[in-house]
C-alpha cells in the first residue's frame, strides 16, 4: 500500500504554515480576501488555494473549543475524479497520490462535479485556464523529499509515511487517549479509504466534513461503463435483426406497415 | 429535378430580425470567455462549475435531438414507411442539436482547443469519454444521414448513390451510438453519488435516460414540424402526428414502471412525500413529463385534433427539460456556502445557439429537398436502400 499522512487535529495550532508552504513550492499567489471576522482565510479553497486550515468554534462534551481540520484533495484509494476525467488528465498513481497532468487536461470540470469531498478548483479568471488541486506534493516525493505542507508543520500535527503504519499509529493515538479524540479515523474507510487520514476531538460531520459511504462512489459508474461494449454488440446485432425481419415481410408482398399517404406515395 | 421550392406563403421579416439579434447578442459573451476566463461573464464558481449550458444545450439538447434517431430508426430499420417524410427534418433537427452542443461545450469547456486530447489520451472508463467519443461520432452520421437532401440539391449523383448504399448501416450506426450516448449521460451522473439527490440518483439512471430520450424523439419530432410547418406554411399529415402521439404514452409507460422500480431499488420511495423542498420536483417531473402525457395521449379524442397532439407534445418535451434540469442541476448539491443563477450572458449564448439552429433550419426548408411527401416529386429521394 502507498503513502498517506496523518493529520492530528489535538496537534494543530492553527499556524497556516503549510497553507504558506504549499503556496510556496506551487507558485500559487494569493487569494484576493476581505475580513470576514475570523482568522480563518481565505474563506473556500481556491485554484490558488489548494490546502487551508479550516478554523471551526463549538460546543463539544460541554465544552468550548476551536478545532482546526486542514483540508485538501484526499487521495483516494479509488478517487472518482480519475475515473470521471476523460482525458486521464488525473491518476492514481500506485505509490498514492493522484496526480493531475497540465498537458491533457481540456477544462470539462467533471471532477469537480464527481469529487465527493469537492476539492478540485478550477482558475476561473484567466483566459486558458487549469484545474488545481494538491498533488500531494508527488514532484518532491519523487525526489525523496516530503510534502512541503507536512515539512514545514512545526508541532508534528502532520505525519508522513506509509498509510497502513500510520492507520496502526493512528489507532494507537485514540487508545491511548481515548478522552481526547473521536473514536473515528476520518479516511480510513471513507469512499473505500483515502490516503489523507484525519484525527479529530470532535465528530467530523460538526468541522463540515462530508459523512460519507464506505462504499468508492465509482462502483455504479463502472459497473455501467462495463456493460457499454455487450450493448453496443446487442443494439447492433438487434437492430441488423429487426431491418432484416421488416425487409423480407416488405419482400414478400406484406403490406402491414405500408400506408400510403395522403400526399402521394413514398414508395416508387 | 426534386427542386422543390416552397411557396413563399408568409414573410415573416420580424422573426428572422429577433433570430439574428439573438446569435449576434450570444456572440459579445464568446468574445468576454475568450479574453477574461469563464468567472468574468458566467456565475459558474467551484461550488457550481457545471450550469446551465450543461443542464440546457448539453443535457436537454441530446435528449431532445433523440428524434434522429427514433424517426431514422423507425423508417429504416423498422420501416415504418408512414413516416418517412418527418425522418429528414427529424435527422436535420437532430445534427443542429449536437452541433449546438459542440458549439456551446466550446465555450464551456475551459481549454476547448485541446479537445483532441480525447483521441489521443483517452480514458476509457471516463463516462464523459464515452459521451464524448459518441457525440462526435454521430454528428458526422447524422451529416451524411442528411447529406442526401444536400446532394439532391445540387444533382451530384456519384455521392449520393454512395451514401444511399451505405444508407442502413449508417442508421443502425446511429442507433448504437445514440443508445451508447444517451444512457452515458446518465451514467456521468452515477460518479456524483454524494451529490445527487436521493431521489434521482438510482444504478438505473443510464436506462432511465436512454427511456426518455426515446420517448422525447417523437414528441419533439411532433413539436419541431408543426412549428416549422405553421411558419413556413406546409402542414405534416394527421396520420403521422397521431401515429407518433400513439407511441409516446406506450415508452412513457415504461419508462414510469422503471423510474419507480429504480427508486424502489434505491429504497428512496419514500422520499417522494418526505424529501422538501425536492419531492415538488419530482413530482412536477412525473406529472408534467409523465403522467398527464400518458392520459392525454391515450385519449382518442385527444389524439383527434392535430392541436391537441401538438401542445401534448410540448408537454412532453417540458417534462424531459424539467427532468434534465432536475438531475443535473437542481437535485445536484453545491458546495457549502455557494449559490448560482445563471448570469444573463449565460442565457444569451445558450439563446444565441437556439436561434442559429432555427436559421439553419429555415434556410434548409427554403434551399433544401426537406418534405419528401411534397406533392410533385417523383422518385423520392432516400427511400431506396440498395
Amino acid at each position: 500500500m502507498g503513502v498517506g499522512v496523518l493529520y492530528d487535529a489535538t496537534k494543530c495550532i492553527g499556524c497556516r504554515g503549510c497553507q504558506v508552504a504549499c503556496k510556496q513550492w506551487n507558485q500559487r499567489k494569493a487569494d484576493q480576501t476581505s475580513n470576514t471576522g475570523s482568522l480563518e482565510n481565505p474563506p473556500q479553497m481556491t485554484a490558488k488555494t489548494v490546502t487551508k486550515i479550516r478554523f471551526t468554534e463549538l460546543e463539544y462534551n460541554g465544552k468550548f473549543q476551536t478545532v482546526f481540520t486542514k483540508l485538501q484533495c484526499m487521495h483516494c484509494e479509488h478517487p472518482a475524479c480519475a475515473e470521471a476525467c476523460p482525458v486521464a488528465a488525473l491518476q492514481k498513481r500506485p505509490e498514492g497520490p493522484v496526480t493531475y497532468d497540465d498537458n491533457r487536461c481540456f477544462g470539462c470540470r467533471y471532477c469537480m462535479v464527481a469529487c465527493p469531498f469537492g476539492i478540485p478548483n478550477f482558475d476561473w479568471d484567466t483566459p486558458i485556464p487549469w484545474i488545481r488541486k494538491c498533488t500531494f506534493c508527488f514532484d518532491r516525493q519523487s525526489g525523496g523529499l516530503k510534502p512541503a505542507c507536512v515539512t514545514t508543520c512545526p508541532t508534528g500535527a502532520l505525519k508522513y509515511g506509509n498509510r497502513d503504519e500510520l492507520l496502526v499509529e493512528a489507532r494507537a493515538r485514540i487508545t491511548a487517549a481515548p478522552a481526547s479524540y473521536v473514536d473515528h479515523i476520518y479516511g480510513e474507510k471513507e469512499v473505500g479509504g483515502t490516503s489523507w487520514l484525519l484525527l479529530s476531538p470532535v465528530p467530523f460531520d460538526k468541522v463540515g466534513l462530508p459523512k460519507l459511504q464506505e462504499e468508492p462512489v465509482v462502483i455504479n459508474a463502472e459497473r455501467a461503463m462495463s456493460m457499454v461494449p455487450p450493448v453496443l454488440v446487442g443494439v447492433a446485432a438487434l437492430m441488423t435483426g429487426f431491418y432484416w425481419v421488416s425487409k423480407r415481410r416488405e419482400q414478400n408482398g406484406g403490406k402491414k406497415n405500408q400506408k400510403p399517404e395522403k400526399q402521394g406515395a413514398v414508395k416508387k | 429535378m426534386n427542386e422543390v421550392q416552397l411557396p413563399q406563403k408568409r414573410k415573416f421579416p420580424t422573426g428572422l430580425a429577433v433570430l439574428t439579434a439573438l446569435v449576434v447578442l450570444g456572440l459579445i459573451p464568446v468574445v468576454i470567455r475568450y479574453i477574461y476566463g469563464l468567472g468574468a461573464m458566467s456565475h459558474l464558481s467551484d461550488g457550481r462549475p457545471w450550469g446551465l449550458w450543461i443542464s440546457f444545450d448539453l443535457y436537454c439538447g441530446v435528449a431532445l435531438a433523440a428524434g434522429g434517431f427514433t424517426l431514422a430508426g423507425a423508417v429504416y430499420v423498422f420501416r415504418l414507411e408512414k413516416f418517412h417524410s418527418v425522418a429528414r427534418p427529424a435527422v436535420l433537427t437532430a445534427f443542429l442539436g449536437y452541433t449546438l452542443v459542440i458549439l456551446a461545450l466550446l465555450v464551456d469547456l475551459g481549454q476547448p482547443w485541446f479537445i483532441w486530447h480525447i483521441f489521443v489520451s483517452p480514458n476509457i472508463h471516463s463516462p464523459l469519454f464515452e459521451v464524448g467519443i459518441c457525440v462526435v461520432s454521430y454528428t458526422a452520421v447524422l451529416a451524411l444521414e442528411f447529406s442526401p437532401a444536400v446532394f439532391e440539391k445540387f444533382n451530384w449523383h456519384v455521392p449520393l448513390k454512395v451514401v444511399r448504399a451505405i444508407q442502413i448501416p449508417l442508421v443502425i450506426l446511429g442507433v448504437c451510438l445514440s443508445t451508447l450516448h444517451q444512457s452515458s449521460l446518465g451514467s456521468m451522473l452515477l460518479i456524483s453519488q454524494t451529490n445527487l439527490h436521493a431521489l434521482w440518483y438510482t444504478p438505473i439512471l443510464p436506462l432511465l435516460f436512454l427511456n426518455s430520450a426515446i420517448a422525447v424523439g417523437p414528441a419533439m419530432v411532433m413539436f419541431e414540424s408543426t412549428l416549422t410547418g405553421k411558419a413556413l406554411g406546409h402542414k405534416v399529415s394527421h396520420e403521422i402526428m397521431e401515429g407518433l402521439g400513439k407511441a409516446i404514452p406506450v415508452i412513457l409507460g415504461i419508462y414510469l414502471v422503471l423510474k419507480i422500480a429504480g427508486m424502489g431499488m434505491n429504497h428512496s420511495l419514500g422520499l417522494i412525500f418526505t424529501a422538501y423542498p425536492y419531492n415538488l420536483y419530482w413530482w412536477a417531473e412525473i406529472i408534467i413529463g409523465i403522467i398527464t402525457p400518458i392520459v392525454l395521449f391515450t385519449n382518442k379524442s385527444f389524439r383527434k385534433s392535430d392541436t391537441c397532439l401538438f401542445w401534448g407534445a410540448a408537454i412532453v418535451v417540458l417534462g424531459l427539460i424539467l427532468n434534465r434540469f432536475n438531475v443535473s442541476m437542481f437535485a445536484l448539491a453545491m458546495r457549502p456556502g455557494y449559490s448560482y443563477f445563471p448570469s444573463w450572458m449565460e442565457f444569451a449564448i445558450s439563446a444565441g445557439l437556439v436561434a442559429d439552429s432555427m436559421l439553419v433550419i429555415w434556410l434548409a426548408y427554403r434551399l433544401l429537398p426537406m418534405m419528401q411527401h411534397e406533392p410533385g416529386q417523383a422518385a423520392a429521394p432516400g427511400t431506396t436502400a440498395r
